[in-house]
């Protein structure tokens, strides 16, 4: 066995140059296709050979793409208000239980995570359903004669990619509970402040680091997930991701389509740029008390 | 403020936060056990509960070889990304984990960037791409844009595990005299590996699954089980689906059970 040759603070460090298999790979695989993107929405025509910003004028200046916009930036963000609303609770649950609740709970969060999209989609459709479980409850119960139309719906949509999207929501808040000094929950409690006081004034800042983790991951899951869309959302309403896979793939207007994922892209870039600045914001605000 | 009153705030807020998480963890399982029931059904639609229950569409699933054929491609290219991912990605986290300097933090966000970018937007450029080159599409295609998407989860968990393997383990081993490849096969990998498990699981749960990459990447030669589902239920809610949902579902459990066991899954996610 060769002795170590490198000076000991050396040895606790990997070369930079293990990196670079992967670094090509996204260079070539990812950064490249990206540009050509960005290339390509930059056309006024098909074929790509009059330059111009034509493809962006088309989108904003149109009433029906900004709506297709709005609305998706409008459900991402019901999605994250769903989600965080229900996911604290079970976060702080996990906190304050045995290990071997700790780890049921985990394994019921993660499992929507981990089974197919298209399969917890499809079971939101028999649930929300005209034949599904609501209705069929509702009417045996004799509380409706007619079938609710819930699929389809903003409402049903909603429920089911708050499902579908909680664990991303979860996982950080369940990290940043677990960091909170419980010292500080107590001592809020000495000098006189009652649960509430002590959840809005102590751990909701405190967490806000995960929280604010949770509501980018979430919100970026939500705007961009076609599968559930199209199947809960339904012919009615069009968000983003369909709008852009019609435009590519049915109508095979590429520069058009290359256009909507740039803007959509940046759209998502602005909102995680927008939570991270939040989150600096809370940083200082959590350290501050 | 009274003791009493003291008293009754503070189990007000552990009820309200206790039925709430109860009531929301129920709204996360219940979804899957709707559809493990509903494939039991012996009748041709997907009403709840089922008028009778039957093995047929189980039966029927040995059948739909198109689901089948979707299936083994699905499984080959998940395969394969996730082989990629490891190698490409474990070497990408030793790389940049231990390194300050301002190289490695581009680098770990630039490895990072797929999972905020839109895929579906990737998913079209990479089809642009191959087709500028003269890639056909193909399984090829497919597991180089799976790969780009589920390196990610690799490199992130490998970084979460190395950030934790005590600097001085390294130090001493090479005081004693091991080489530092010796002192990687010996000392790092042991310690890293469950990250690096849980890891490629992700990725290749995730590459299995993936749709807005496939949609552009695929053809009728190499349909992806995800997206012949979707397709299948546009036109119908059919009941071999179910069927199909709930092996899935079975088999996903018992992948995370295993994964509990052998490398702590639910710590490692929350740590």
């Amino acid at each position: 066995m060769k002795s170590a040759t490198t000076a000991p603070g050396d040895v606790t460090s990997f070369s930079l140059g293990l990196a670079l298999p992967l670094g090509l790979v996204f260079a070539i695989f990812f950064v490249l296709p990206l540009a050509q993107l960005l290339f390509l929405s930059l056309h006024n025509d098909t074929a790509a050979t009059v330059w111009g910003l034509g493809q962006y004028v088309k989108f904003l200046t149109d009433p029906f793409s900004l709506a297709v916009l709005g609305s998706t930036l409008l459900l991402g963000a019901e999605v994250t208000l769903a989600c965080l609303v229900l996911g604290y609770p079970i976060a702080w649950l996990y906190q304050r239980s045995g290990s071997r609740v700790q780890t049921l709970i985990i394994m019921i969060v993660l499992l929507p995570l981990l089974t197919s999209v298209v399969v917890r989609t499809f079971a939101w459709i028999v649930i929300l359903g005209r034949q599904g479980i609501i209705n069929s409850v509702l009417q045996s119960l004799g509380l409706i004669g007619t079938p609710l139309r819930m699929i389809y719906t903003q409402g049903g949509l909603v429920a089911a990619l708050a499902q579908v999207q909680m664990p991303l929501m979860v996982l950080p808040l369940i990290t940043a509970i677990g960091r909170i000094d419980p010292n500080l929950s107590d001592a809020s409690a000495s000098l006189g402040a009652g649960s509430w006081r002590t959840f809005v004034k102590v751990m909701l800042p405190l967490s806000m680091p995960g929280i604010i983790a949770g509501c980018t991951l979430t919100y970026a899951a939500a705007i961009t997930a076609f599968i559930t869309q199209s199947l809960v959302g339904g012919g009615q309403m069009l968000f983003m991701p369909m709008y852009l896979y019609q435009q590519a793939s049915t109508l095979q207007n590429w520069p058009f389509a290359a256009a909507i994922s740039i803007i959509f892209l940046f759209a998502v870039l602005a909102i995680v740029a927008l939570f991270s600045t939040l989150g600096r914001r809370a940083r200082g605000y959590g350290d501050a008390r | 403020m009274s003791q009493r009153q003291r008293n009754w705030e503070a189990l007000s807020f552990q009820i309200v936060m206790t039925v709430v998480a109860v009531l929301a963890l129920i709204l996360i399982v219940s979804p899957s056990l709707v559809v493990v029931i509903v494939s039991f059904t012996s009748g041709f639609s997907l009403k709840f509960p089922p008028p009778g229950y039957s093995t047929r569409w189980y039966v029927e699933l040995w059948n739909a070889w198109q689901l089948q054929f979707a299936a083994r491609n699905s499984l080959v290219v998940a395969l394969w990304s996730t082989g990629l991912s490891i190698m490409l990605g474990v070497a990408a986290a030793l790389a940049i984990s231990r390194s300050k300097t301002l190289t490695a933090k581009l680098l770990d966000s630039l490895f990072m960037s797929p999972l905020v970018l839109p895929a579906l937007a990737f998913g079209l450029a990479a089809l642009m791409f191959f087709s500028l080159i003269g890639l056909p599409v193909s399984l090829l295609t497919l597991v180089i844009g799976h790969t780009i998407v589920c390196v990610p989860y690799v490199v992130r968990n490998t970084v979460a595990a190395l950030a934790q393997l005590e600097p001085t383990l390294l130090e001493s081993s090479a005081i004693l005299g091991a080489s530092r490849l010796y002192t990687f096969r010996r000392i790092v990998l042991p310690l890293i590996r469950p990250g690096i498990i849980s890891g490629a699981f992700i990725a290749f749960m995730s590459s299995f699954d993936n749709v807005p990459v496939s949609l552009f990447l695929r053809d009728a030669a190499t349909d992806m089980l995800p997206i012949r589902m979707w397709q299948d239920l546009e036109g119908k809610l059919d009941v071999t689906i179910a069927a199909l949902s709930s092996v899935l579902i079975i088999a996903t459990v018992a992948l995370m059970a295993i994964m509990e066991r052998t490398t702590g899954l639910s710590k490692r996610l929350t740590g």
